[in-house]
Formats: structure tokens, C-alpha cells, sequence
């Protein structure tokens, strides 16, 4: 689906929807009126009449026949693949398979060749990203230059530029001294710190989680203490520096609680959590599956119920499709020779519906990780429904059932750990400031 | 302004290690004092006889050549004989070899010692361990006391005050010795202090110094009285501290853009030696009206002269300690 940014765009209806909006509580049959690029209004009562909906004409009406509205997605952890590494994914690949996914943000990584630690490259994402018209694209800036972990980046100016954060992606800043400085250094403009909390010198050369399963497959393992390891002493840094710091993709039970402790000392964390993390365990690599090598590991069942916990209990604020896309030659190789990473753009919506469905969290609970929660923790102008915000949102059927097949993916690369995997909830609409980027052919399986 | 502190001597220290101690009438003491000098070193006939007899040693084991020849200055038109030594830090295993040295200096009887040392506290070691008077020519991160009473001079000659002015010290406060005598003789006279630095380059528990601390220039500049910029040591910053030349002058530079926020009347004051594009935009450190950082180098010699006057007319003292 191609998007023509200069189609005019006039005054649009969705009535009969169930209005889902997680920053507010709104879960209720309603009308959203769009005009231009932004929600113009939102209400259970908006062109309600005795007879069912009465939109004035001159409006376009697209009934919604009770299916969900709801916030477009707020992806706060995407690799894309450009610059540097179009084989494995583009902007206009990820934006297309986000746009089918209900994303209608997207925060990527700056492990991009060269890297985001420079602002012309800022610009360059944020240009191609805004030409596409797709899903909109935020950037990362690196925290250290080359994201070599030693010299902090130009936080500020990249930061005017464009950066929503910093991160130096799927390396840790394992440094203390140069750590504590970026937490210091980001603290001079409020800027917030994202640590892949992995303990470089413990994760070397571990292929999966250390344990029985990784004894009897004979892979060498990585340690579940290299993630709390560096959680704890970053969580000490924040304390000491009064700085903001937010833990990607956590992954096991010591996480969780570390994180859960230091929000009751009043310690400026938050953290997030990918799919694979809360619906799969360590069991999935079964016959050395190189799409569930992923980074951090799948871990214990025992490490997966905890993640599902602090979903629950408010310790995790944010779920993030942690979109690695790896080429079939990264992938296609013995186990411990294998890249690291999955594809997650297209299955985040439905993997993430598996915990409504379960009955760990409501609707509205699993939303909001997914859209007002993470939206707020960047500071970007989405994940609510609410007038004078763009209007960036999609609308879905929680329940259609559907079968992930890897090639199917819209997705450049396939690497899927879902590959396989029965899956409930499908994107019927997504809309984009105003523009419907994203349409299915039908209610059933998508074409 | 007369020489009061030679017929009443209020000074009741014998050497100079820093602002931290002085009584704000023993600073207005010193600032009196060095006003009267200010007009004689104007005059084609600078030189005194105060001093006359009296023996200088300048023992820089740092690199100066402002504060150095300051002194030297200071030294000489009040008729002491002045010896310059720089011992280069490299040449010296710290701790004993000063000691040795501050013996070796001792038994040549000098009068007033003017030590500059690249450790905190180096120059009150040295003073314990001689008869005679010590200033502090600037220790480490600790303080540089004749450059904080050389500001207060100029402050208070452009502005007749220094109580109720509020003052801005920006930049690299973490290693700055200027900015911490300038903070304690600041609040001394009942001036109001404002940090401003990126989060990196400001101490911690800063705020316990009685200071206020802007990370945001453009907000910690409003409405202050005196803008003083401190010197970026560049070597040791970029990487570690700061990213760039280039963010920090974006963010932290003082220009025309940021002075806005100032009082218009605002002074704008640099310790020298001046980073022009760094920590400063050569316009503003070159603007007649409001730039008073020539000015400075100015009442540095009168500053001096002063506390030369006040401390080397001491008899020697009999210290053990040896």
C-alpha cells in the first residue's frame, strides 16, 4: 500500500467502535472524528442518534461494526536495517510490515552503519522515514560514539535534532566511570538513558541461557546474573547521578525485582519487555531453532511467569517488539554460530493479545503497555486518543485467529521465533495522521 | 583609600591558602587595601619601598605566566626582591620532594612564599613546614585565592558592591579552584552564587556550598549581575566529560544569544586564558562595555601588592614541625 502524502485529506467518522483508549480508561462503544491530520474528537455520545449513528454529510462515515479503535502502537525498540544494512530490512519494509501490525510509531536503534551518533544522520532516518508516509520513525541517539562505549555522543545536539533518547543499542555501556557520565551527561537536558542490560565480559561466547537445557544441547551458556549484574549497578549509577535510566527487553525474574525495588526507593527507572519474553521459554530453541537465538536468551519457564508478573504489577511499563532483522545466511548456521535477534513488528500485536486472552492483564492493561505507557516515557505526541493529537490509530478484531507463517510476514527478513505459532488478533485499519496507510483485504486470514 | 592594614593590622592570618577563613572584614580589608594600589600602578612612578629588604620567591610547580608575573609585578614595585622558580612537575616525586624542597627554600630566609601546585592542598603542607609567610598562587581543585579577591575588585568597582549581586559561574566548576574561592568569597560578602555546567563538569553535593545550580544556561542566566566564564581545559574534557567543542559552545558558550538573559547591564569576567569559541564567543569577550576580563589582569597586581603588604612585613616565626 502506497501513501500519497498530498491527497487531500477532509473529514473522517469512525463510528460504532469500541473506543479503547488506555491513558483515559475509555473502553465503550463510540465515534472518533478525524480532520486533516488530527483526532478532532472522541466520545461514546459523538453522532449517536436514537436510529444508531448520525454523522452530518460532508463527513466520510466508516462504520466500525463494534470492532476495536484503539491508540496506534508505540514500538520503542526497532532495528531497520539503514542505513547500512538494506538486505536485511529498510524503512520501507519495516514501515509497511509496522503499518499492518497496528504500529504507528516506531523508536529505532542507532546500530545502524554508520551510526546514529551524528546529527545529519538523525536528519537522514527522520527525512526517508517522513517521505514514506508509513509508520513514523523516531531515532535513538547513541550514547557513545561508534557506540563503542568510551567517548559520550553529542546527546544535546542530537537530541535538537531529532533523537528521542539514547541507547547504544544492543551493546551494553559496560564501562562504570563512562556510564556514570552519560547518566550525568543526559541529566544536563533530561534526556533519557536506554541500557541493553547485558554484561559484556559474562555473555561472551554464550549462545543461550546458562542451565540444564543449555548443558544437554551442549551450547555454551550465558548466565541469567549478567542481566541483573549490570540492572544493579546502573540502578546504584542512577541513584548516585539522579538520572533517568530504562532497561530494554528484561528478560528474568532478578530483573524484575531489582527493578521493582528500586521504584520503591523512588530510583528514576522504567523498563520494558519483548514478546518472546512472556510467551516463551528457553524449551523453544528444541532442536537448535536459530530464529529463537535471540538476545538476551530465552530463559526458565520460572523467569517467564515473573516478566508476565511485572506486566502485571506495573514493574515493567512498556512492551517493545525488539525487531531484529537477520538475513537467512545469519541464520541459517550451526546454533552457536548463528546471529542473534527475531523479527517482531509483525506479530507484536497478536503475540502481545495472547496475555489479554489469557487473562493476565485487560484490554486496556495490555494497550497501555503498547501505547500510552511508552509513548509517555519518550515524550512523543501519541499512544492516546485524544483531541488536537495526531491522528495515529488503528483498528483491529482481538479475536480472528491466524497462523504465523514466517514467509507470509511482510516483514524483508523472516527470521521469526514465531514461526508456526496459532495466534489470535488481526489489523483491519491503520491510520497515520489522518491517512489510511494500512487496509485488510478481508476479516479472515490476510491475503 | 589610605594604607590602613599597615597601622592596624586586622589580618589575623599568616600566610594566604584561601578564601575559606577570611572574615568578610578581613576581605574588605585586602579589597581596600589593593585599591589604593590601583591608582599608583596608573602613575609613570609605580614603585614602593614597603617591601624594601624583603625577599619574594615565586615557586610555580605548574605552568603560569599570568599569576607568575602578576606577583612578580606586585613583588617589585613594592621594592622586594623577587626569585622566580618553576620546578616542572614531572622532575619531582610529589609529597617528600616538596617537603624538601619547602626546607631547602626555608633555610634561604625568604619572606613571603607564593606556591602554585597541582594537588589540593599541597600549598598548606608547604606552609607547614616553613618560617615564613605563604600565599597561595592556585592548589589543585582547591582554591586560587588572589584570583577571587581580584574579582571581587573589579566587581566592586564597576558596581560599588558585591552584597545582594547575584553571580553566574559557568562552565568547568568540577576542576576549578577559581570557582570555589570565588564561591566562598562570593557568599562571604552576601552575594548570591549560580552554577552553570553541563550535570558532568558540576561537583557533587555542589548545593551544599549554599550555591544554586543551573544545568540549562539559558535559565541560570536570568537576571544575574556578573556572567564569570571559566577556562574549558579541552585535553582532558572531550570524550570523558563532554562530547565536542561544538555542544559545549552550543549549550554552554557564552554568547550574545544567552548573555540576553543577563541583567543588560550584566559584567562578563574570564580568569584568562581564554578558549575564544569554546567557552566564549570572541565578540562578547571583546565588547568594550561590558567586558571587563582586561580589567581583571589589571587589579591582579593591585590584589597582589596588597596581600604581599599585609603578609610579608611579618617577622619569621620558630615553628617545629621539622
Amino acid at each position: 500500500m502506497s501513501v500519497k502524502l498530498s491527497d487531500p485529506l477532509g473529514r473522517t467518522a469512525f463510528v460504532n467502535a469500541r473506543l479503547l483508549d488506555p491513558a483515559t480508561g475509555l473502553d465503550k462503544l463510540g465515534a472518533l472524528l478525524i480532520e486533516g491530520e488530527a483526532i478532532a474528537d472522541v466520545s461514546p455520545s459523538l453522532f449517536r442518534s436514537q436510529e444508531g449513528w448520525d454523522v452530518p454529510g460532508g463527513i466520510r462515515k466508516i462504520d466500525c461494526q463494534g470492532l476495536c479503535l484503539a491508540p496506534g502502537l508505540v514500538d520503542m525498540r526497532v532495528s531497520l536495517g539503514e542505513p547500512g544494512q538494506e538486505h536485511k530490512g529498510t524503512l520501507a519494509s519495516a514501515g509497511t510490515a509496522a503499518a499492518a501490525s497496528g504500529i504507528t510509531s516506531m523508536v529505532c536503534l542507532p546500530d545502524t552503519d554508520p551510526v546514529i551518533d551524528d546529527m545529519s544522520v538523525v536528519e537522514f532516518v527522520a527525512r526517508r522515514a517522513r517521505k514514506l508516509g508509513l509508520t513514523k520513525v523516531y531515532p535513538y541517539g547513541a550514547i557513545t560514539k561508534g557506540l563503542k562505549g568510551k567517548e559520550l555522543s553529542e546527546m544535546g545536539l542530537l537530541a535538537e535534532s531529532g533523537a528521542v533518547a539514547f541507547t547504544d543499542a544492543t551493546h551494553a555501556v559496560a564501562d562504570s566511570q563512562v556510564m556514570r557520565r552519560a547518566l550525568d551527561y543526559a541529566g544536563t537536558f533530561n534526556l533519557l538513558i536506554v541500557q541493553h542490560p547485558e554484561d559484556p565480559s559474562l555473555a561472551k561466547g554464550g549462545h543461550m541461557t546458562s542451565g540444564e537445557t543449555a548443558t544437554r544441547l551442549g551450547l555454551s551458556g550465558i548466565p541469567a546474573q549478567a542481566e541483573v549484574i549490570i540492572i544493579e549497578r546502573d540502578l546504584r549509577l542512577a541513584e548516585v547521578t539522579d538520572g533517568r535510566i530504562h532497561f530494554a527487553h528484561i528478560s528474568t525474574a532478578d530483573s524484575v525485582d531489582a527493578v521493582r525495588r528500586a521504584k520503591e526507593r523512588g530510583i528514576r527507572v522504567t523498563c520494558d519487555t519483548a514478546p518472546p519474553y512472556f510467551s516463551m521459554n528457553e524449551l523453544a530453541i528444541g532442536d537448535y531453532r536459530t530464529f529463537t537465538k535471540l538476545s538476551p536468551p530465552l530463559r526458565p519457564e520460572s523467569d517467564r511467569q515473573a516478566i508476565i508478573e511485572g506486566l502485571q504489577d506495573g514493574t515493567i511499563d512498556a512492551i517493545a517488539s525488539d525487531h531484529t532483522p537477520q538475513d537467512e545466511e545469519s541464520k541459517r548456521l550451526p546454533f552457536g554460530q548463528a546471529a542473534y535477534g527475531g523479527i517482531g513488528l509483525d506479530t507484536l500485536l497478536s503475540v502481545s493479545l495472547e496475555l489479554f486472552h489469557n487473562e493476565y492483564l485487560t484490554m486496556l492493561q495490555m494497550l497501555d503497555l503498547l501505547t500510552a505507557k511508552p509513548a509517555s516515557l519518550l515524550n512523543l505526541p501519541a499512544g492516546r486518543l485524544e483531541k488536537g493529537l495526531p491522528a495515529d490509530l488503528f483498528l483491529f478484531d482481538p479475536d480472528t485467529v491466524w497462523k504465523v507463517d514466517a514467509h507470509r510476514l511482510l516483514s524483508k527478513s523472516k527470521n521469526t521465533p514465531f514461526d508456526g505459532r496459532p495466534v489470535q488478533g488481526r489489523v483491519i485499519r491503520t491510520v497515520i495522521d489522518g491517512r489510511t496507510v494500512f487496509e485488510a483485504a478481508s476479516h479472515g486470514v490476510p491475503s | 583609600m589610605e594604607n590602613a592594614a599597615v597601622d592596624t593590622p586586622k589580618f589575623r592570618h599568616r600566610h594566604l591558602l584561601g578564601i575559606e577563613g577570611l572574615s568578610p572584614d578581613e576581605i574588605t580589608l585586602l579589597l581596600d587595601l589593593s585599591e589604593s594600589y590601583v591608582e599608583q600602578n596608573r602613575q609613570g612612578d609605580k614603585k614602593k619601598s614597603v617591601l624594601r629588604g624583603r625577599t619574594l620567591i615565586n615557586l610555580f610547580f605548574e605552568n603560569s605566566t599570568r599569576t607568575r608575573t602578576s606577583f612578580e609585578l606586585a613583588g617589585k614595585r613594592l621594592g622586594a626582591d623577587v626569585i622566580n622558580m618553576s620546578v616542572s612537575t614531572s622532575a619531582i616525586k610529589k609529597g617528600e620532594t616538596l617537603i624538601d624542597t619547602a626546607m631547602t627554600l626555608n633555610a634561604m630566609h625568604p619572606d613571603v612564599l607564593v606556591v602554585r601546585h597541582p594537588d589540593s592542598g599541597a600549598v598548606k603542607l608547604l606552609s607547614e613546614k616553613v618560617h615564613c609567610a605563604v600565599i597561595s598562587g592556585g592548589d589543585g581543585s582547591h582554591e586560587h585565592p588572589t584570583q577571587a579577591l581580584l574579582d571581587a575588585l573589579t566587581i566592586r568597582r564597576r558596581v560599588g558592591r558585591l552584597a545582594g549581586l547575584v553571580v553566574a559561574i559557568c562552565g568547568d566548576v568540577l576542576h576549578s579552584r577559581v570557582a570555589r574561592s570565588n564561591i566562598l568569597l562570593l557568599l562571604t560578602m552576601g552575594a548570591r552564587v549560580r552554577l552553570i555546567a553541563p550535570k558532568t563538569l558540576i561537583p557533587a553535593a555542589a548545593e551544599r556550598l549554599g550555591v544554586e545550580v543551573f544545568y540549562d544556561m539559558t535559565a541560570g542566566l536570568r537576571d544575574v549581575d556578573i556572567v564569570m566564564m571559566l577556562r574549558l581545559q579541552q585535553e582532558r574534557m572531550m570524550g570523558n566529560f563532554l562530547p565536542s567543542i561544538r555542544e559545549y559552545f552550543r549549550f554552554f558558550g557564552l554568547d550574545y544569544e544567552k548573555l540576553a538573559n543577563a541583567k543588560p547591564d550584566a559584567l562578563i569576567m574570564h580568569p584568562g586564558p581564554m578558549n575564544r569559541g569554546v567557552e566564549i564567543d570572541s565578540l562578547v569577550a571583546d565588547d568594550f562595555g561590558r567586558s571587563v576580563i582586561r580589567e581583571q589582569v589589571e587589579m591582579g597586581v593591585a590584589v597582589r601588592m596588597a596581600c604581599l603588604e599585609l603578609l610579608g612585613l611579618q617577622p619569621p616565626t620558630e615553628m617545629g614541625n621539622f
